[in-house]
């Protein structure tokens, strides 16, 4: 075992998630390859909206590699970070949001 | 860095990779259907990424008599395609002759241009000179953000390169039915793989058209490869562990047979032979004496020699794979 959690040379372990669940682990990735492909939206679009994610869920590896792959598709700084914008934006209303049931509860609670 | 302590360092590299072990079985070439003429390091620019590690400075140039080897060579052999790179080609006094003489061959005329040097005195009139003689321009431009293309290969190139690209237009050049061919080399600014090719030929197009309004044909993408000017950027930035590493677990198997190497002979600006433009860079000539020397040129021998190959080779098989006429897997 490493001394950290997390390994920058682990991303390159991700193929061999399917260890030790191989038909789950091969039809994942088959979903995935199909859903970050081409589709109606380019391979670009997705690869922003995957960083955004990455983000949003402060997943190391997704970072390190959708960081990768907008930069090899030629997306500018500018862009990727308009785009973690969203991501921020989408959480703190998220967070906001949510507020409405504490106000319910206030409301509820208080004389 | 000189030519073998570059080769040093890419082959005792700590990460204890070996294209070597990769490719298992040796890898020979098949034919020579490209003879890539390498006439010069000379060069107006000099990009930070250039694996000739070019510049106005360079006093290798290749002279008449080494370009009169090479049209022999061509005249005597069915070798299709011509493919001159440099440094700058244009900055070689003999391009104009040679261009005519080639293109009196009948076969694929291709000439790599930086393209700013085409509005530098006294080169601008060869764009006539491509265009006459129908030659195929491919030209370097590794972003559509002009930050990013000023950041690699220097200051206001960007604009110049766009204002080429809009006299090259004029003259038929990148548009449907003309018959003069412009295609553009993306490569990444940075120490990332280049992402897949027809997704970034559409953002190019798309993106040259509409907001620069200048076309082109076709897009070929290019992996850096670890060597010259690329190769100490990697060291300094302390990205060549890493870079090695992404190139060593993108290798893909299947761009073996079809790497540039197999049908491509490349001169260098001496007449010296050798697998490709990287390993001429680095000093490494082709397994095949008397046959290293264009003066001593055996087709058949050469057709079939075994290719030299080092850990710089991961940069032509990672991913879709990498040669001078873009990616292998389209």
């Amino acid at each position: 075992m490493s001394d950290n959690y997390y390994e920058p040379k682990d991303l390159a372990d991700f193929p061999n998630i399917t260890e030790y669940a191989h038909e789950q682990g091969k039809n994942f990735f088959e979903y995935y390859a199909e859903a970050t492909g081409p589709g109606v939206l380019t391979e670009r679009e997705k690869a922003l909206i995957a960083l955004t994610v990455a983000t949003v869920r402060h997943c190391p590896y997704c970072i390190d590699a959708y960081t990768n792959k907008c930069l090899s598709l030629g997306v500018s700084s500018d862009e990727m970070m308009e785009a973690v914008h969203v991501g921020a934006a989408m959480t703190a209303g998220d967070v906001l949001a949510h507020s409405t049931q504490m106000r319910k509860v206030i409301k509820k609670k208080e004389m | 860095m000189t030519s073998s302590e570059q080769v040093r360092l890419l082959n005792d590299n700590p990460l204890n990779i070996s294209f070597h072990k990769r490719i298992i079985s040796p890898l020979c070439a098949n034919s020579i259907d490209i003879l890539q003429i390498n006439v010069g390091k000379r060069c107006n620019l000099s990009c930070r990424h250039c694996h000739v590690e070019a510049g106005p400075n360079r006093p290798e140039v290749m002279d008449r008599q080494v370009f009169e080897k090479c049209l022999q060579v061509l005249r005597d052999h069915p070798i299709g395609t011509i493919d001159i790179t440099g440094g700058a080609p244009e900055m070689n006094p003999e391009l104009p002759w040679f261009i005519q003489e080639a293109a009196g061959l009948n076969r694929r005329l291709m000439v790599r241009s930086n393209l700013v040097i085409l509005l530098e005195e006294p080169y601008e009139h060869l764009i006539d000179l491509y265009a006459d003689n129908k030659v195929e321009i491919i030209a370097s431009l590794p972003d559509y953000h002009e930050e990013r293309v000023n950041r690699q290969r220097g200051e206001g190139v960007f604009k110049r390169i766009l204002e080429v690209m809009r006299l090259l237009n004029e003259r038929g050049y990148g548009k449907p039915g003309s018959g003069l061919v412009l295609d553009l080399v993306y490569n990444p600014v940075g120490t990332y793989l280049p992402g897949t090719q027809q997704a970034l030929e559409h953002e190019y197009k798309t993106r040259l058209e509409s907001e620069h309004r200048v076309v082109f044909n076709t897009l070929y993408c290019l992996v850096n490869c670890p060597v010259g000017r690329y190769l100490d950027y990697l060291i300094r930035s302390e990205n060549f562990e890493d870079y090695m590493h992404a190139l060593d677990t993108s290798f893909n198997p299947s761009t073996i047979h079809c790497l540039m190497c197999r049908n491509t002979l490349s001169v260098g600006w001496d007449g010296h032979l050798y697998d490709c433009d990287f390993n001429q860079m680095l000093g490494l000539t082709v397994e095949c004496t008397p046959s290293n020397y264009i003066n001593n040129f055996d087709f058949e021998r050469l057709r079939n020699r075994k290719i030299v190959i080092g850990n710089h080779c991961f940069s032509c098989t990672a991913g879709a794979g990498s040669s001078c006429q873009g990616a292998l897997e389209k």
